[in-house]
């Protein structure tokens, strides 16, 4: 009894102010509301700074953001909704369909997203990919040269589904190399991944001034900049979607995203990848060739991210460049992590990222600052998202609360 | 053969070897701060987005002397710049250490978003102070930027001699001081990280954090401080930059990817210091190889690969001889919570 007592106290005096206890079984709910709190106190961070900075208030931002992302104020989105002033919500949707801006935030979420959903099962694997920004530019190019070299040899459809194969080919070849040396030789896959950024860096470099249209600037330039081969078509659904819409972009990755949710979740494959991502022993036992996993999941990784650079080169830049890929790779990153390989959360995440980067990039130009402030803004919202995830696993244990649990 | 023979001539010369120095140390900077952080365990990815915060912390630290002082002092510019540095590193540091440390956070999704806001942060205020400070034109401290680059007073008479003598002048005494506080902080980090206790304990630490903290040793702080002093070490990179390679201006993405090849010295010198310097030489001449051979544009392209493929045969080789003391640090990457022991 005494002894007891002696130790109670001892350990009372060590215990810590606050202590740090794992918290089991947080409920969706909660966890959502967490994450939605980080987000809106990392956007009042993200206000109070461009206020400082810039003396912009709140409402100008909305304004500003509203029109890059979505096109409101537009003079046209305006000539629409008014054409439609007897049913609002009508004319809304109209316009918001028709409007450039809008599409091309579709556009760029879309193609974050599919950067993610390429990245997912290899994280799920415990794969560090780090190597995305490589394979997209690997597919681009294979894209881009595709363009080059056939665009009058094939017929439109057959040019299409040959840059989509070639630039498959390329992203799983420079996402296969990495895993054949981490499946062998356990070849550290994070620094691996992230060499073959540069090389590929290089290889674009390199092909640009072999084909450089620009004479001597060093740029491969607008790729069948007169007869648009290989471009994807932007006015289909013409009159209701508007003159720029990027609905390819969106029918391919919502439906690639759907796949890989399906092959993660409900195939045998898919079981495999998460088996080894938990315990590379137990994956042993279980009989699961560990070997052949890694290196099956990276094809898939590299392949849909050389499928992303198929969807920029041929449906947004129609050229590849050094910046096409534009640090997508480790973005695609967070937003994979972040979303705990939910493809719902992924879908919110790329959107937010898109929203984020793109609208502070608005508000810096119209304030005159530089548009790096976008990359500043972005961070900030990262690290409270990043740092909310403790509050969702963790949960802090005061002292005076835990003498009181003894009680 | 004739080709390289021609690159070899190229190489062998006294003025090659200063340029692949003043190259190479900014990636020296950043490799001994990577070391000291990855040998407690952290693979900090941010040392991208640190070292331009350091570059820009230094650049404006200087200017606001430069612009609030009437007469500024060059010497004054240097301690200015080189404290304000370390503040803006240790600050990123800082970040990444709460996220990953006490919140356990992933290293390499902290360490990735670190690397954003610190090249935004960096090009952001490189392209913006001036505005904000009403300031005609782009950001400039020469003054400081001068005094970095002071050498040895009677250093051009030693140059002009040639032979030995000249020679000896231009490879190991024709740079700025920062030049050799890179080197000799890489050797103190060698020091400590073998001779000293508190080394032996960091290492330990990168190695099993659970049999560290059963050893007594205070696993929370020596992660905090290594990160930080790993930090701040690898803010010097992008000071040395800004200063002594630009002169105190500041350009957008100036410092380029190379934030990321002092993260693959650090694969190439397997986490040793003393590696690290010599390392970073031979990645320094890597980089200007292109420089001093006449090449097409774009077989230059080609050879610009190199450092990244020396890295990456580098990182098989080290993988195929599975020699205990080549391969990084056991834990690293991995979140240390006590109470998952």
């Amino acid at each position: 009894m005494t002894n007891n007592s002696v130790h109670s106290k001892s350990s009372h005096l060590k215990e810590p102010l606050i202590r740090v206890a794992r918290r089991e079984g947080t409920s969706k709910l909660a966890a959502f509301f967490i994450k939605l709190l980080a987000i809106v106190l990392s956007c009042v961070v993200c206000l109070g700074v461009i206020y400082i900075l810039t003396g912009s208030t709140p409402d100008k931002v909305a304004s500003a953001m509203g029109g890059e992302l979505f096109g409101f104020g537009t003079r046209q989105m305006n000539n629409i909704m008014n054409a439609y002033s007897s049913s609002p919500l009508e004319g809304f949707f109209r316009g918001l369909l028709s409007s450039k801006p809008f599409w091309r935030t579709i556009r760029d979420a879309m193609i974050m997203l599919c950067v993610a959903i390429a990245l997912t099962p290899a994280f799920k694997m415990r794969f560090w990919n780090t190597g995305g920004e490589g394979q997209i530019l690997m597919g681009g190019l294979a894209t881009a040269t595709v363009m080059i070299f056939c665009a009058d040899k094939l017929s439109p459809a057959l040019l299409i589904i040959v840059m989509l194969l070639a630039s498959i080919a390329a992203g799983l070849v420079w996402g296969l190399i990495p895993a054949i040396f981490k499946a062998k030789w356990n070849t550290n896959e994070t620094l691996f991944t992230l060499m073959m950024n540069y090389i590929a860096i290089q290889l674009v470099l390199f092909f640009n001034i072999i084909w450089d249209t620009t004479g001597g600037a060093g740029y491969i330039g607008m790729i069948n900049k007169e007869t648009h081969a290989g471009w994807f078509p932007t006015d289909i659904a013409g009159g209701f979607l508007g003159t720029e819409n990027y609905i390819i972009h969106l029918l391919t990755v919502i439906v690639l995203t759907v796949l890989v949710y399906i092959y993660l979740g409900y195939t045998k494959h898919g079981y495999e990848i998460s088996v080894v991502g938990e315990s590379e022993n137990t994956a042993r036992y279980a009989g699961i060739s560990i070997k052949r996993v890694i290196i099956r999941t990276m094809c898939i990784s590299g392949a849909i991210c050389g499928l992303a650079g198929f969807l920029l080169v041929a449906g947004s830049t129609h050229t590849i460049a050094k910046d096409t890929s534009d640090n997508r790779g480790f973005t695609a990153i967070i937003v994979a992590w972040l979303s705990k390989f939910n493809p719902f959360m992924m879908i919110f995440y790329s959107f937010l990222i898109v929203f984020l980067s793109n609208g502070s990039k608005e508000i810096a130009t119209r304030c005159g600052l530089n548009e790096a402030a976008s990359d500043v803004l972005t961070g900030i919202v990262l690290f409270f998202i990043i740092a909310s995830d403790f509050f969702i696993n963790y949960r802090l244990v005061f002292r005076h609360k835990t003498a009181k649990e003894e009680k | 053969m004739e080709f390289i023979i021609s690159i070899l001539k190229a190489m062998f010369t006294p003025v090659f070897f200063s340029k692949a120095v003043s190259q190479g140390m900014p990636l020296l900077f950043g490799a001994t701060g990577e070391i000291i952080t990855e040998k407690a365990g952290h693979l900090n990815l941010g040392i991208p987005g640190i070292m331009y915060m350091g570059g820009i912390g230094g650049i404006t630290g200087a200017f606001i002397y430069e612009m609030s002082v009437e007469n500024p002092v060059g010497a004054v510019g240097v301690i200015i710049a080189v404290l304000s540095a370390l503040l803006f590193s240790v600050v990123g540091g800082l970040i990444y250490s709460v996220l990953t440390i006490s919140l356990h956070a992933n290293q390499n999704v902290t360490g990735l978003a670190l690397t954003t806001f610190g090249v935004g942060l960096g090009n952001f205020l490189g392209g913006s102070l001036s505005k904000l400070a009403n300031s005609p034109g782009q950001i400039n401290v020469k003054l400081t930027g001068d005094a970095f680059r002071t050498t040895l007073p009677f250093l051009k008479d030693l140059t002009s001699k040639g032979g030995f003598v000249g020679g000896f002048a231009q490879m190991f005494l024709s740079y700025g001081f920062l030049t050799y506080v890179a080197i000799i902080v890489a050797l103190l980090a060698a020091y400590f990280l073998n001779k000293t206790r508190y080394g032996l304990a960091l290492r330990a630490i990168g190695e099993s954090p659970a049999t560290a903290d059963a050893a007594g040793i205070n696993v929370t702080r020596y992660k905090y401080f290594a990160t930080c002093i790993g930090a701040g070490i690898a803010g010097l990179g992008g000071l040395y930059y800004v200063m002594e390679y630009f002169g105190g201006t500041w350009q957008n993405n100036g410092f380029g990817d190379r934030g990321w090849l002092a993260i693959a010295l650090v694969i190439f010198a397997l986490w040793k210091p003393v590696r690290a310097i010599w390392g970073s030489i031979v990645f320094g001449g890597l980089y200007i190889l292109f420089a001093s051979v006449t090449l097409s544009t774009a077989m230059t392209e080609i050879l610009n690969m190199l450092p990244y493929l020396v890295t990456l045969i580098v990182l098989i080789v080290s993988s195929f001889r599975k020699k205990r003391e080549y391969q990084p640090p056991q834990s690293l990457g991995l979140s240390y919570f006590r109470e998952d022991r």
